[in-house]
């Protein structure tokens, strides 16, 4: 009798293990205190390194672990924006409170964590490993929102996200459950074909109530309406640092599994939960959009933005078509860029006037501070889709792909939410441009200290991390200024863009159409 | 070569930005009067019966059908040399004047030209789409950081009482309303190809669409997704509520351009995209456009006429004369369609100079508002005869080419319905009170206290009369333009007439 011992195909895996191994290494270097203050460098070569591994894998086509995780085009690339996200989150957080208070190595591990999940998440194939990647992504993500330990907002926040998050994942775990009840597998497609066998499990109720929660609990995890009620105080509560990984690398990895479960697993039930999700969709545009009319402050603008993008994004795996996967692709690959880019000019601002990210502290630095007010600007006509903008490419991606389909009322959704969030991204840019510079009597205003309550009231008069200079350090402006300019450039030459993104949809040929 | 006209302009407004601040307007100035050469070197070896030329076409965006395709024809000819001739005395002109922040100044003009010829020359619908987007941004800026607050107290040349506009809601007004519209347009034009592909290769090009036509049904709402986007940007009414806000608080050689050049596109866009693309549906609404078109030239007339605010009197003329060129083109017969080739660009000719003097006599009076004005003509009797050619040509006196591009627009609509013709005539008599009216209340009459009659100063002069000059030149031969456009045009109503039969 012989026994084979399973073939452990390491290649495919290395990045996974490459990013847990730099996960221990910063944990390991917590310890030994003259290695200590090297945790940013070691958190970057670790996620270099996994993106080198990732683009070496390149082309990669395998089942691994017994079907529990695929690696392929969709992973690839989506676990490379969630990369960029990190990589910027770290550069951003040098010398944020939040990271220095919470203890440097201690909030990289949080962060490598979740990027893990992330990664874990984007190559899931089976309902285990979806649910571990997921909680691996949002536990840190947790804590890491309430890491500012001296803002009552940050702690605020980092509970609010723990209870509405784990409401989110327990809708999502019931459903799970449910849909193994009615296709009795778990790996996603072997649930199609037990759909598919089951007799009348199509339109079964305990399918469609299956379906219908896990659609929640993601919805919970992309912010989309009318399960977003959570983004805007969390965006605003969070350190900014965070808020931005939150913001771009939450969305990439959730939609990847949003993609790959519902266009494998539940490919059968399509007819079922496309009109479901364009209704989901259409509530995110309108809810997000108007919403954020009304926001003075930057971050939570930011956050309703995020959730009118999400909606937007929702609408490609309505399509259920390569082209929709390409086109969600490209768009997030776009918001990436164009959310990095805002967020990093947040922190600069907030680091200047005693984190203050109201709206009113963009006046006038247009004439004084080009070099911020630039990305920023970039940024916001991105988002509003004015080409020559990625942004622009990335909605006529998305409307191209709903048209195919027949989801023309859809496109139309997508048309008339651009237009409403002219209205909030443009008071960005009038503020930035058009207002009068502001007087040094309103610089004393953003940080009046009697509105404030008196524990950050004490912190904001004399604050260790206020940072007159921060425009001037190269790894709080670098990621704004590359991902503005990419922004431009994936306008102009879109190409290498949509071969990225139908690299990704090239990976579901097999199931969709 | 008409990739080297479209990026001339922005290649040097990006050189622009580079070189020291005292150099940027020269070098803005330098590379409109290069695309202008360019755009008459077509111009020299262009066939008015050779149909599309100087063809390009490069794919852009394979994966969605998008191509870099440029071409250009009978139409856009004169319109491409509009936007060329036009831009170069808006820069130069605040060249003179010297303004705040140069570089991004002329840069973003520059981007504006860009983007104009880009709309003009574009080949395929997205990129014309993608053109027509562009167009708006730079003048969001050019309004919004070098425009002023208008009807505030500390406005002397505001129209006091009426109202202020602040600089902000008036560029925000202009950029959602056109921006409603051209969005709408992305999905008719995604739509279009879509459907006329009917599941074949997807491509935009125009004349691949127009060739593989589009269904009846659809022809209908994709219709109405351009012409909103193209009513808007004329603007007609009802669809002009962003005008008034954005012409008083703009700067006035950046709206001496807006006014003359991006208003035709809108226009340029219903010969070159909607008749040809959608032929049934412009049959089937063409009663409703002309009622509109009618309704502008109306309304347009009147306010002109009421408005004391002289960049409102020029900004509802426009109306009024756009309306005239979208009748001209809905009629469907060649002399109409000519008649408003010929008319877009005799208004664009002479609005730029319209819109500078503006500027002048706001410098010797302090005020743009026509009521605390008057006897400007006493010692600038040059300046005054400029003035004088513009109001002439403005309201199409006889022996102007005005008067010939709405004879042929009135002959156009004779053709379809007399009816059309006669009340459209109605604002032909209303252009003669409006403009006579301005330039008398400005001119003539006793001159104010604190008012200052000098003459147009040389280089002031160097800049208006030689647009002047191919105002008077282009009256006595507006057959240039007349039998250039011929074939072009004829190409486009045709699609419509044999519809029709």
């Amino acid at each position: 009798m012989s026994f084979d011992a399973p073939a452990i195909d390491y290649a495919a895996l290395s990045p996974v293990i490459a990013l847990t191994a730099g996960l221990v290494a910063i944990v390991l270097a917590a310890v030994l205190d003259p290695i200590k203050r090297f945790g940013p460098v070691l958190a970057l070569i670790a996620l270099a390194t996994t993106a080198g591994l990732l683009i070496w894998q390149w082309n990669a086509d395998a089942d691994l672990v017994s079907g529990a995780l695929r690696l392929d085009g969709l992973a690839v690339t989506l676990s490379l924006l969630t990369i960029v996200a990190a990589a910027v989150a770290v550069l951003l957080a040098i010398g944020d409170p939040a990271e220095t208070q919470a203890g440097r190595s201690d909030w990289l591990a949080l962060l490598m964590g979740s990027v893990l999940g992330m990664v874990i998440l984007a190559q899931a194939t089976s309902m285990l490993t979806f649910f571990v990647g997921l909680e691996l992504l949002s536990i840190p993500l947790y804590a890491l929102c309430g890491t500012n330990l001296r803002r009552r907002e940050s702690l605020e926040s980092g509970l609010k996200y723990l209870i509405v998050g784990s409401v989110g994942s327990a809708t999502l775990l019931y459903g799970l459950a449910m849909i193994y009840g009615a296709s009795g597998a778990t790996e996603f497609q072997a649930i199609a074909d037990g759909l598919r066998a089951g007799d009348g499990m199509l339109s079964d109720s305990l399918t469609l109530a299956g379906v219908g929660l896990i659609a929640v609990g993601l919805a919970f995890k992309v912010s989309i309406a009318p399960f977003h009620q959570w983004t805007p105080d969390v965006y605003q509560g969070a350190p900014t640092p965070v808020t931005s990984f939150m913001a771009v690398a939450t969305k990439a990895a959730a939609f990847a599994v949003f993609i790959r479960f519902f266009l494998v697993a539940l490919g059968p039930l399509a007819d079922q939960w496309d009109v479901m999700l364009a209704a989901l969709a259409a509530l995110s545009i309108v809810v997000g959009n108007v919403g954020a009319l009304a926001q003075t402050s930057l971050k939570r603008m930011l956050g309703y933005s995020g959730i009118a993008q999400a909606g937007y994004m929702l609408a490609g795996i309505v399509t259920a078509t390569q082209a929709g996967v390409d086109a969600l692709v490209f768009y997030l690959a776009a918001y990436v860029a164009m959310n990095v880019a805002a967020f990093a000019v947040v922190v600069i601002r907030e680091r200047q006037t005693g984190f203050s990210d109201d709206i009113s502290t963009l006046r006038g630095l247009g004439r004084d501070k080009p070099a911020l007010a630039w990305p920023l600007t970039i940024s916001m006509l991105a988002l509003a889709g004015l080409p020559p903008t990625a942004g622009f490419v990335g909605k006529l991606y998305l409307i191209e792909a709903l048209v195919d389909t027949d989801w023309t009322w859809l496109a139309v959704m997508i048309a008339v939410g651009t237009m409403i969030s002219l209205g909030y991204y443009l008071r960005v840019v009038a503020a930035l441009w058009m207002g009068p510079a502001r007087d040094e009597e309103e610089e004393g205003e953003a940080i009046d200290t009697a509105s404030l309550p008196p524990q950050i009231a004490g912190a904001a008069v004399a604050d260790p991390f206020a940072d007159e200079g921060a425009d001037r350090r190269w790894y709080l402006l670098a990621p704004a200024v590359l991902a503005a300019a990419a922004a431009i450039f994936f306008g102009v030459i879109p190409q290498p863009l949509v071969e990225f993104a139908q690299h990704a949809g090239n990976a579901l040929s097999v199931w969709v159409s | 070569m008409l990739s080297s006209i479209i990026w001339t302009p922005i290649v040097f407004g990006l050189i622009g930005l580079l070189v020291p601040r005292r150099f940027a307007a020269w070098v803005a100035t330098f590379g409109a009067v290069i695309t202008l050469g360019l755009a008459i070197g077509v111009l020299a070896g262009f066939d008015p019966d050779g149909g599309m030329q100087y063809v390009t076409d490069v794919t852009w965006i394979s994966g969605l059908g998008v191509d870099y395709s440029l071409g250009i024809d009978g139409v856009s000819i004169f319109l491409v040399l509009l936007t060329a001739v036009a831009w170069i005395p808006a820069i130069a002109f605040s060249a003179l004047r010297g303004v705040e922040r140069p570089g991004l100044y002329y840069f973003m003009l520059a981007a504006g030209e860009t983007a104009t010829l880009g709309a003009f020359l574009a080949q395929d619908l997205l990129l014309f789409v993608l053109f027509f987007d562009l167009m708006i941004v730079p003048f969001y800026f050019l309004f919004g950081i070098w425009g002023r607050d208008r009807g505030g107290d500390d406005d002397p040349a505001g129209s006091p009482g009426r109202g202020s506009v602040t600089v902000q809601s008036a560029t925000l007004k202009m950029i959602v309303f056109t921006l409603i519209g051209s969005l709408l347009m992305l999905v008719g034009a995604i739509a279009a190809a879509v459907i006329s592909a009917d599941g074949g290769e997807l491509t935009f090009s125009i004349q691949a669409i127009v060739a593989r036509g589009l269904p009846d049904g659809s022809q209908n709402w994709i219709f109405w997704f351009f012409a909103v986007a193209f009513l808007v940007k004329m603007p007609a009414f009802p669809l002009h509520g962003w005008m008034p806000d954005a012409y008083r608080a703009a700067p006035l050689p950046a709206l001496a351009v807006f006014s003359a050049v991006l208003s035709k596109v809108g226009a340029y866009g219903f010969l070159r995209v909607v008749l040809p693309m959608m032929p049934d549906a412009a049959e089937l609404f063409q009663a409703t456009m002309l009622v509109l078109a009618i309704a502008s030239i109306v309304y347009g007339s009147i306010m002109a006429f009421t408005k004391t605010d002289l960049r409102l009197v020029l900004g509802f003329s426009s109306v009024a004369q756009l309306g005239f060129i979208t009748a001209g083109i809905f009629a469907f017969e060649l002399t109409g369609a000519e008649g408003a080739v010929l008319q877009m660009v005799n208004h664009g000719l002479v609005v730029v100079p319209a819109f500078l003097i503006v500027a002048l006599i706001a410098e010797r009076t302090g005020s743009e508002e026509l009521g605390p004005m008057g006897g400007l003509a006493k010692r600038a009797p040059v300046f005054a005869v400029i003035f004088l050619i513009v109001a002439m040509a403005t309201l199409a006196i006889p022996a102007s080419a005005n008067f010939i591009g709405e004879f042929y627009i009135l002959n156009g609509l004779f053709q379809v319905d007399a009816a059309w013709a006669i009340v459209a005539s109605v604002g032909v008599a209303l252009a003669a009170f409006y403009a006579l009216r301005m330039y008398q209340l400005t001119m003539h009459n006793p001159l104010p206290d604190g008012a200052d009659s000098r003459e147009i100063s040389l280089r002031d002069a160097l800049v208006l009369i030689p647009m002047v000059g191919i105002v008077v030149v282009l009256a006595f031969c507006p057959q240039l333009i007349v039998h250039g456009s011929e074939s072009a045009v004829e190409s486009s109503v045709a699609v419509v007439r044999e519809v029709a039969k």
